[in-house]
Formats: C-alpha cells, structure tokens, sequence
C-alpha cells in the first residue's frame, strides 16, 4: 500500500504528532501539556507558512 | 525493631525505582509508550504509541527508506541512530526487509524522513519515561 502525501499535507501530519509527542513530554500537567501542544503546533504550521512565503519570494 | 523494618521498606522501595528506571526506558524504546503505560500513565503512553507508530507507518506507506547499520557517510549514521530509536518497529522493519525503496520521487523522501523522526521522537519518550520512573516527573 502506497500512501502519496503533498508537501503540505506531509507538513501539518508531522506537526500534529510532533506536537503531541512535544506536549506530553515536554510539561507536567495535563493543561500544560494541552496548551504546549496545541502552541508547538501552531508554531509549526506557522514556520511552514513563513517558510513557503520566504520560498515564494525567492523564486520571484 | 521499627527503625529495621523502616529501614527495609526503603531498601525495598530503592530497589523498585532503580529497576523501574532501567525497565521503563528498555520496554519503552521497544514499543512506544510502552515505558509509560507500565507506569499506569496509560493516556500518555497510548497517545505516544499512537503518535511514534503512526508516523513511521506512514513513513513506510510512502515509500520511505530504512537506513541499516553502516560506516559511511555522516548522514546514512545519523539516518541510522534516528531509525534505531524507533526500537521495535525498526527490528521488524529490518527482519520483513521493508523500507528498501529508492527515494526517487519527493514522497519517497517525506517517508524517509518521517521514519528517522519517530524514531528521535521515541527516544525523548524513553527519556521521559526514565525521568517519571526516577521521580523526577509525574
């Protein structure tokens, strides 16, 4: 079985599990680790936009 | 009398951490979350386990390339240390001789990565577990 991810799509599915991995390891308790999680991710997707955008402008 | 048996229960209760200290971290790099669940953290370590396995099966699904053990090229061993803290999952990898695709197309390479990844995200896993197995967590 051949799963084909875009770049993107390979981008936010890595997030999500870094983040949760990142959340549980990385805090104490359960509403810290929530919110670290939910911050990683959101930090992820947002160096994802950054980058593309830097990339865009490269190119151009 | 009472200071003996004080005495023996702390031994005894030495003895638990120190093998749990070296149990968690062992079970753990072998199957994700592993090291957490016989810790009763049975949410943490069932999130882990979901998270670490789900990447490096999907990983494989894209055609990814498992790294074996080799003296070459500073990044075929670094490749090699990220699949190996995948513990359990890259022993069967290797004895099902999966993960031999050649990474000719971007996904390829996205799979390759996302294996080598899971494997470095279980190793702050194992550390996680040793540090909830010394105490120094909850």
């Amino acid at each position: 079985m051949t799963i084909t991810l875009s770049h993107f799509s390979a981008a936010v599915v890595f997030a999500l599990f870094a983040s949760i991995v990142f959340g549980i390891t990385h805090r104490e308790s359960t509403r810290d680790m929530v919110r670290y999680g939910v911050y990683c991710f959101a930090m992820f997707l947002g160096g994802l936009w950054l980058a593309g955008w830097a990339m865009w402008l490269l190119k151009r | 009398m009472a200071n003996s048996t004080t005495e023996k229960a702390k031994v005894a209760s030495t003895d638990q951490v120190s093998l749990m200290s070296v149990l968690a971290p062992a079970v753990g790099w072998l199957i994700p979350g592993a090291g957490h669940m016989i810790q009763k953290r049975w949410i943490r370590g069932g999130l882990l386990f979901v998270s670490i396995v789900t990447m490096f099966l999907l990983g494989l699904a894209m055609q990814g390339r498992i790294y074996h053990p080799n003296g070459g090229d500073i990044l075929d061993i670094l490749g090699f240390i990220g699949d190996l803290g995948a513990g359990g999952l890259y022993i069967v990898t290797l004895a099902m001789d999966w993960g031999q695709g050649v990474i000719a197309y971007a996904t390829a390479d996205y799979g390759t990565k996302f294996m080598i990844v899971a494997g470095l995200l279980n190793f702050i896993s194992v550390a996680d577990a040793y540090h909830i197995a010394i105490g120094k967590k909850q």
